[in-house]
């Protein structure tokens, strides 16, 4: 009798389409993403329903962490030499006496949280080594000692004649003195105007706003 | 013996008998070792993805005026105080803070609460509205801009929120009350300095509730 053979089937599958597919969500990714700068802290920034986009120019952002310690940093990558004016500024102003190597670390620099007096320490570090320095944060909870008062100052002053945006990123853990402080230091610049950095929250539904918004769109 | 194909001859071209046929190679590629890698590529940029883009909110400071002429002045029936306390705490008062013998307006809720307190408030002043030449001055820049609400423009015109967080509100919570402001469409808001009084009554309060 002849036996029914069942004819083989080959276990392997055409894997060319899944390549596709793999590829194709790959190269997405790629476009899509913009990597997180390297931040001395991790912020945790509070929701709010505003959506305005951040300004990545012609910025000085205030960071707050949950310990309450305060960082300044400069965001200006299109023109890097207002790194050099503030420094140069903070060096004249303070007396610090920075050698010009230390000057030049000053924009590999993200951020200073620092009192002036470890500020020449600071940028002897080569910054990817910074991020192992403890920083104490800048100190600005004592009215006659705002140092975040001089820095604010060297930052308009570097960039006058342009649009300045003041950012406020604060975690939302931080107390609220701190962030009075830090408002305090830039009323005292005579800056009334500020952007607080929000993670995207939905608008409740039948709010004001919310209702308010159909009615524009409509 | 072995011999060297000289690469001329006959041996290309004619394949007589004897010459071997060349095994034809499977074009097909093993495509495992590719997805793998396109998968480990994939994990690692979804990881590193930066998925919730900043926004900003505004936030405008009144410039502190020492001369008391120059200050803004604020019908005292209009005016709702909000206080920022430590555990989430909401504290409020209308109007003038009253705490004596006649009675006690400073009363304490969540931010789930204080939506309805604003909202109630609100529309408390607009009720009491009353029309006049700015308001109308008011309502025509509305108009102007394209408002579509510009017949309301300037009914609430009257109500000022006064926000005072205390040394335990988080910075969370500030950014909430503004946050708050938006949502419920408050147009005049400030942010001042707290009373000793009123952080002795949150104190108090604290301790009567029991929060920590």
């Amino acid at each position: 009798m002849p036996s029914v053979k069942i004819p083989r089937k080959s276990t392997d599958t055409d894997m060319t389409p899944f390549v596709d597919i793999a590829f194709l969500i790959l190269s997405f990714f790629i476009m899509a993403t913009k990597f997180k700068p390297p931040e001395p802290v991790e912020i945790t920034t509070p929701g709010s329903v505003l959506s305005q986009k951040l300004p990545e120019n012609n910025a000085v952002m205030v960071i707050i962490d949950s310990s309450n310690k305060v960082y300044f940093t400069i965001l200006s990558d299109k023109d890097k030499s207002k790194f050099d004016d503030i420094i140069e500024n903070i060096n004249t102003t303070r007396n610090l006496g920075l050698t010009p190597a230390e000057k030049t670390n000053f924009r590999q620099t993200f951020a200073v949280g620092v009192p002036f007096g470890s500020l020449k320490q600071l940028l002897a570090t080569p910054a990817d080594q910074q991020g192992a320095i403890k920083q104490p944060g800048i100190p600005v909870m004592d009215s006659a000692n705002n140092e975040l008062v001089w820095w604010i100052a060297a930052a308009k002053s570097a960039f006058a004649g342009q649009s300045l945006n003041y950012l406020i990123k604060g975690d939302g853990h931080s107390k609220y003195p701190a962030f009075e402080a830090v408002v305090s230091a830039l009323k005292r610049n005579d800056e009334f105007k500020y952007n607080l950095v929000t993670a995207l929250d939905d608008i409740p539904s039948n709010s004001e706003l919310d209702l308010y918004n159909r009615r524009v769109t409509k | 013996m072995a011999s060297i194909d000289t690469g001329g001859g006959d041996s290309g071209h004619k394949k007589g008998p004897g010459v071997k046929k060349a095994k034809k190679l499977s074009t097909r590629v093993d495509m495992t070792p590719m997805v793998d890698l396109g998968f480990l590529l994939i994990t690692f940029f979804v990881f590193t993805a930066t998925m919730t883009t900043p926004t900003t909110m505004d936030l405008n400071m009144p410039k502190d005026v020492k001369d008391e002429k120059q200050q803004t002045e604020a019908k005292e029936s209009s005016v709702l105080t909000i206080m920022l306390g430590k555990a989430n705490q909401v504290y409020y008062y209308e109007g003038k803070l009253v705490v004596d013998a006649t009675g006690n307006n400073f009363k304490s809720t969540t931010f789930k609460g204080i939506r309805e307190v604003i909202i109630n408030k609100k529309k408390d002043v607009i009720s009491r509205h009353q029309h006049d030449e700015t308001c109308k001055k008011t309502q025509d820049k509305a108009k102007e801009k394209g408002d579509p609400d510009w017949e309301k423009a300037c009914l609430d015109r009257d109500f000022i929120v006064v926000i005072k967080p205390d040394a335990d509100a988080t910075y969370s919570n500030t950014v909430d009350i503004l946050d708050e402001m938006t949502i419920n469409q408050v147009k005049t808001y400030a942010m001042v300095k707290i009373l000793q009084q009123e952080i002795d009554l949150i104190k108090a309060t604290e301790a009567t509730n029991g929060i920590k």
